[in-house]
């Protein structure tokens, strides 16, 4: 049997939910994979809600808004770009990111949403199913979701998505615009700072670890481990455990 | 031009601290300026300190709690020096204080900006093991504890403005330039460490597990990132085996690093090598080293202690070079041992005991102030008084002049402190504004009407324990007849509204329920005496720090504890009573006992400050141990200088001076001593009264015993050496002179340095070599401890062909006689058994103190000697030249072997101590004390030994015979005779026993 991929949509309300009717006025035919949920502008999709589409075993997810400059209430999809760029950037650390689509449909664009739907499918079935649908999800690319979750909707993503927009385009509390460079060192690594974090926290949860096996998880050095332990620590999310010989476990509080 | 009553102390460190503290209590205004965001220096960063182990913030945060809140002292931070004009006696100097986005008089420090901040930047205080945020304050205990917000790292994203509910945040707020009018100004920048290149030997910056001995004391840390446990960098496993490598970036030629010995190094990789061992037992450290300068009080004990106690391995090596072994991240260390083989040893961990360096704005700093650096950019100090810089009115103390320790810092901060008071004394008092205080209001023997007042902290204690909750039932408890909740108990706003409510609702009983009394006590106790009440009348629950921050997942049960925390306090309250502080005069004159050098610049610095001194000496001359002394190491002529003191000593007005005199007794205590002298040939009296004593009784060398000292007429000591060098021209007709090192000094008797003898030695060495250059010079040692700048001299000594052989201390040189000639038989840890023909056999004795006379004085001023029989200050880091006895100050040689020098700074800092006295016309105690029930007590004398600061004694009792009796002036308060005393007689005022049963009743 082919494999008929489940695809999720979040559409706004006022273009591209408009644009998704207009096709179904015009009786324009597109695959039957996806099932859309509206809301009333694109700014209102919280990242957590991709991350979530996809743990719980979507194969693909769309978010589609009004295009850029013709948003109802002004600005809100550059705010969903922001997001969904956040949300990209994230995937991309785990190898996860082919697998969700940002797109503008205008409510005149009956033609260009079955389109743009039909060519998302075609990418999704072309992919395969998602490794964490089903019954036997991938335990450790699940992990990994649930980690960026956790960062993405934690107050340190939070603060710099919300005033990117603010800081990089007009201007800071000083007055200044900041460099997008600038920003876009601190927010790369914020990310990967914030997943490791809470990858670490999701590996916690399971028993626990010492820095060293922690390392060889995520695979990166036991070094940047140590300094992510010194942080969780500080926030009181984890404590010294045991010792392993010489060696320190670590458990989530 | 007028002279100006204020001082400007550039640093806040422990140094400018101590400096600001003594001169803000001798009655200067002071400006403190610190370049940071908060004070402490590099003290606050340690996790301990040598040679007892201290906690480092334990014994540092009350002094700097007690410089924030002092009403003398402005400290203004994150600030910079622009401009300085003027001279001594009146500067005005340009200040620039850098903006720090937050508003100081309206932070809190409750710390919830920092939480929220997204943008995480390195932390300097954990030294980049840890990171921070970009609005932060340096540590949790900093003051003021100010949040700032480092521009370099904000991105200007607003969330912090947006979660301060207190309205700190200003991202408008300006820098400030002001004009400061001050009469003096101290230099206190500290130091900054070496930082080894990137491309370096040692693999810093390069290796994760090679750290600098800075970032291991962050390691050690408690409050450091890996909370005390000792972890490596690269994995986080405990090092096992962590070598110690010295000297990094000191007694270097090669240009990378510094020629000086910078001076603390040993000791404090001693102590980070203890200290490791004791949090994580599987660390066994190994220290390489060229020398062991262990040269301060009680510090060869320490050495000795890390040996034998903790396994610490000394290796007498020089490390060249580090690698990785890229697998495990351990690292290879090759060293040739004193005796030539070469070792390949893998270690888990590297720490580098890095050098000292001048501040890194010295040279600005220098430019700014008008005043001369040295060959090696510190500041250039007078020869005989190290904390005078090349300009008068400015002077500079701590490592600003020269690597030194916690103890050389401060009392080099109080020796700054001393000179100040020469210059301006007559100021003293005119810039500082005495607080006008409405009269007490009585409510002895009235019910207590008490006011409760809970704190919501913003969110931080409101955001967990239900305040409203914990309000109403405030309400509901015995005699509390209002109580309020503020979004900040501690803002200016709500001080107002305190005074409000006592006069509304008549209270005489005030409780804050909010953060710590630690820091906020004084505050509302200063609130609630604006108002009329007495100070004592007044009780803290904290239910912040101990209750709401520790149980945030536990909202009910913190609003619980938050109940039972204000309950204890009630019933505290209900139970407290007025508490009068005792007022005593002072005695504005000064006994100095010992006429050497260090008594009599204490002497002359008190005349110069009209205090009426008497100067009291046992020998029929002046001058003690300086007189066998011709010129320092350094090329100061000591004869002129002392010649020119004795002069002024003798001329001075204010100075009485006995000699051939004894201290016959001495009586009373702080500000009020009376002492009678026995003088002259014909045994006269004479009876003083005297508010403050210095002891400045010197010590004596080490007449020896061993090497036939005293038999063979070539075999002299270093003294006598330096007369002959300097008296005739019989070296010209020596061939050979040997000097042998550690006579007397660091053995089984004398078991410490005598820390001047390896300097003496050179000095001499050189003189022959200048006299007679072919004269064969060889020195014996142990160690050559030729600290700080002297080491030049050791580099000079050894270019000049001096020859330096190191013996062992369990064989020492052994002398044998042939005819008139001297053979000294050495072995030589480099070079075997070695025959040297001597001419000449110099001895460097040791300093000894004194049991007999020590012993005596000490009994009779009632304070300790330590094991060497040297006085025992009251504190060894932080109050070096005080006693736990107040009122009585130690200073030169009768505290521990030293330099003139530093015998100098010490004589100036027990002034400048005394001066905190002095200045005052009556001195304030401690209203907290101890108070005894005759009736009770039955005079068994345990209260007295048990207290620390001698406070009691057992006096007649006209009805109940022998009993205790308490001096109020004397007494600290600290309660060890109340909680031994058999019969319950004594009860501590404001903590009596009445007082806590109440508050164990009100938590059960």
């Amino acid at each position: 049997m082919d494999f008929e991929p489940k695809i999720l949509g979040f559409l706004c309300n006022w273009c591209s939910y408009a644009g998704a009717d207009l096709a179904g006025v015009s009786r324009m035919q597109y695959p039957p994979n996806i099932r859309v949920i509206r809301v009333m502008c694109s700014g209102r999709i919280d990242p957590q809600f991709i991350f979530e589409a996809l743990r719980v075993g979507a194969d693909g997810v769309i978010v589609l808004g009004c295009h850029l400059g013709d948003c109802h209430y002004l600005e809100g999809n550059y705010e969903a770009e922001k997001k969904f760029d956040m949300v990209k950037r994230f995937l991309k650390l785990i190898n996860f990111d082919n697998r969700v689509r940002l797109d503008w449909v205008s409510a005149s664009e009956g033609a260009r949403y079955a389109q743009v739907i039909t060519e998302f499918t075609d990418h999704i079935k072309a992919l395969g199913p998602s490794p964490i649908g089903g019954d036997n999800p991938d335990k450790k690319i699940l992990n990994n979701l649930k980690a960026i979750e956790d960062a993405a909707s934690g107050d340190r993503m939070r603060a710099l998505v919300g005033r990117e927009r603010k800081i990089t385009e007009q201007e800071n509390v000083y007055g200044e615009q900041v460099d997008l460079e600038k920003f876009n060192k601190v927010f790369d690594s914020a990310i990967v700072e914030e997943y490791q974090r809470h990858r670490i926290l999701v590996s916690l949860e399971e028993d626990t670890k010492s820095i060293k096996s922690l390392a060889a998880e995520l695979e990166i050095d036991p070094s940047v481990v140590l300094e992510h332990i010194v942080c969780l620590k500080s926030r009181g999310q984890i404590d010294f455990g045991e010792f392993m010989g010489i060696t320190p476990m670590f458990f989530k509080m | 031009m007028e002279k100006v009553g204020a001082v400007m102390v550039v640093g806040a460190g422990i140094g400018g601290s101590q400096s600001a503290l003594d001169l803000g209590d001798s009655g200067y205004k002071v400006y403190l300026i610190e370049s940071t965001t908060s004070i402490g220096g590099v003290m606050a960063q340690l996790d301990k300190t040598f040679p007892t182990n201290d906690c480092a913030m334990c014994i540092v945060s009350p002094k700097l709690v007690e410089t924030g809140r002092h009403q003398n002292i402005d400290l203004s931070i994150n600030c910079e020096i622009l401009n300085v004009s003027g001279e001594a006696g009146n500067f005005t100097v340009k200040v620039k204080k850098n903006s720090l986005y937050i508003n100081p008089d309206i932070c809190t420090g409750c710390g919830v900006c920092g939480r929220n901040c997204p943008v995480e930047a390195i932390d300097l205080f954990n030294e980049g093991l840890a990171r921070y945020h970009a609005t932060s304050v340096k540590y949790p205990q900093a003051v003021p504890l100010v949040y700032a917000i480092n521009k370099e790292y904000c991105i200007g994203c607003g969330v912090c403005a947006g979660v301060c509910k207190a309205k700190a945040v200003e991202y408008d707020r300006d820098d400030e330039i002001v004009d400061i009018n001050v009469g003096a100004i101290i230099l206190a920048p500290g130091f900054d460490e070496f930082v080894p290149q990137a491309a370096n030997k040692y693999g810093y910056g390069k290796f994760k597990n090679v750290v600098t001995s800075i970032e291991f004391e962050r390691i050690l840390s408690a409050s450091g990132p890996y909370a005390g446990k000792v972890l490596r960098p690269s994995d986080g496993d405990i090092p096992e085996k962590v070598a110690f490598l010295q000297c990094i970036g000191s007694r270097d030629y090669t240009g990378e690093g510094q020629p000086y010995c910078s001076s603390v190094c040993c000791m404090y990789t001693a102590k980070e090598a203890v200290i490791a061992h004791e949090h994580q037992h599987e660390v066994k450290p190994t220290i390489f080293s060229m020398d062991i300068r262990a040269y301060g009080k009680d510090f060869d004990k320490y050495i000795i202690k890390a040996q034998e106690e903790y396994g610490v391995r000394y290796i007498r090596s020089r490390i060249s070079s580090v690698t990785e072994i890229p697998e495990t991240k351990d690292l290879r260390l090759r060293y040739e041992t004193e005796d030539g083989k070469v070792i390949e040893e893998d270690f888990n961990m590297v720490v580098l005991s890095v050098g000292l360096n001048p501040p890194n704005d010295a040279k600005y700093l220098a430019e700014k102030f008008g005043i001369e650096l040295n060959e090696y950019s510190f500041a250039k100090t007078d020869i005989f008084n190290p904390v005078q810089t090349t300009k008068a009115g400015i002077f500079a103390c701590g490592a600003f002049s020269q690597p030194k320790d916690i103890p050389e810092t401060v009392t080099q901060a109080s020796a700054a402190a001393g000179c100040v008071n020469q210059l301006l004394y007559e100021k003293r008092g005119t810039l500082i504004t005495e607080k006008s205080l409405p009269p007490e209001i009585f409510v002895a023997g009235q019910p207590p009407r008490i006011g409760v007042f809970i704190c919501h902290c913003g969110i931080n204690i409101g955001g967990y324990v239900d305040v409203p909750e914990v309000t109403r039932y405030a309400k509901t408890l015995p005699n509390v007849v209002m109580s309020d909740r503020n979004l900040y108990t501690c803002s200016a706003d709500t001080q107002g509204i305190i005074k409000e409510k006592i006069e509304e609702f008549h209270l005489n009983r005030v409780i804050v329920a909010s953060c710590t009394p630690r820091t906020h006590e004084p505050l509302f106790q200063e609130t609630i005496r604006e108002a009329g009440l007495n100070r004592y009348l007044f009780q803290m629950a904290n239910i912040r720090d101990q209750c709401s921050w520790v149980h945030m997942k536990q909202p009910e049960q913190a609003t619980q504890k938050a109940k039972d925390l204000v309950r204890m306090a009630v019933n505290k309250a209900r139970q407290i009573a007025p508490i009068d502080r005792i007022k005593l005069p002072v005695t504005k004159k000064a006994l100095v006992i010992g006429g050497g050098i260090t008594g009599m610049v204490a002497a002359l610095n008190f005349a110069s400050q009209q205090i009426d001194t008497y100067l009291v000496e046992r020998e029929a001359e002046l001058g003690g141990f300086a007189k066998y002394i011709y010129h320092t190491l350094e090329g100061g002529d000591v004869q002129a200088y002392l010649k020119d003191l004795i002069n002024q000593v003798k001329s001075n007005k204010f100075i009485n001076v006995y000699t051939n005199a004894e201290l016959e007794e001495l009586n009373g205590y702080i500000g009020n001593f009376k002492s009678t002298v026995i003088y002259g040939e014909k045994n006269e009296r004479a009876e003083f009264d005297h508010g403050v004593v210095v002891v400045a009784t010197g010590a004596n060398e080490y007449k020896p015993k061993e090497y036939l000292y005293g038999q063979n007429e070539n075999v002299i000591l270093q003294s006598e050496f330096e007369e002959m060098l300097n008296t005739d021209s019989i070296i010209k007709n020596k061939k050979s002179v040997v000097m042998i090192q550690c006579v007397g000094s660091r053995n089984e008797e004398h078991p410490y340095c005598s820390k001047m003898c390896c300097a003496e030695a050179i000095k001499n060495a050189l003189l022959v070599k200048k006299i007679n250059p072919s004269t064969e010079v060889t020195i014996l040692f142990r160690d050559i401890r030729t600290y700080g700048f002297k080491e030049k001299y050791y580099r000079k000594a050894r270019e000049e062909g001096i020859i330096f052989i190191r013996y062992d201390e369990n064989s020492p040189p052994e002398i044998s006689t042939e005819n008139s000639s001297l053979n000294v038989n050495v072995n030589s840890v480099k070079a075997g058994n070695l025959s040297i023909p001597a001419d000449l056999l110099v001895l460097s004795a040791g300093i000894v103190a004194s049991h007999e006379d020590n012993e005596e004085l000490a009994k009779m001023l009632k304070v300790p000697l330590n094991d060497d029989n040297f006085y025992l200050e009251a504190h060894v880091k932080l109050r070096p030249v005080d006693f736990a006895t107040e009122g009585v100050f130690v200073a030169g040689l009768a505290h521990c072997p030293k330099t003139i020098e530093d015998s100098i700074s010490q004589a100036n800092a027990a002034v400048s101590r005394a001066c905190t006295i002095l200045s005052k016309d009556e001195i304030e105690a401690e209203g907290k004390t101890a108070v005894i029930d005759v009736a009770r007590c039955i005079g068994c004398g345990m209260c007295v030994e048990n207290c620390a600061y001698n406070a009691i004694e057992l006096i007649e009792d006209r009805r109940f015979g022998l009993v205790a009796s308490i001096n109020q002036a004397l007494c600290k308060g600290c309660g060890a005779c109340s909680g031994n005393c058999r019969c319950s007689a004594i009860d501590i005022l404001g903590f009596t026993a009445e007082q806590i049963y109440a508050m164990i009743t009100g938590r059960l």
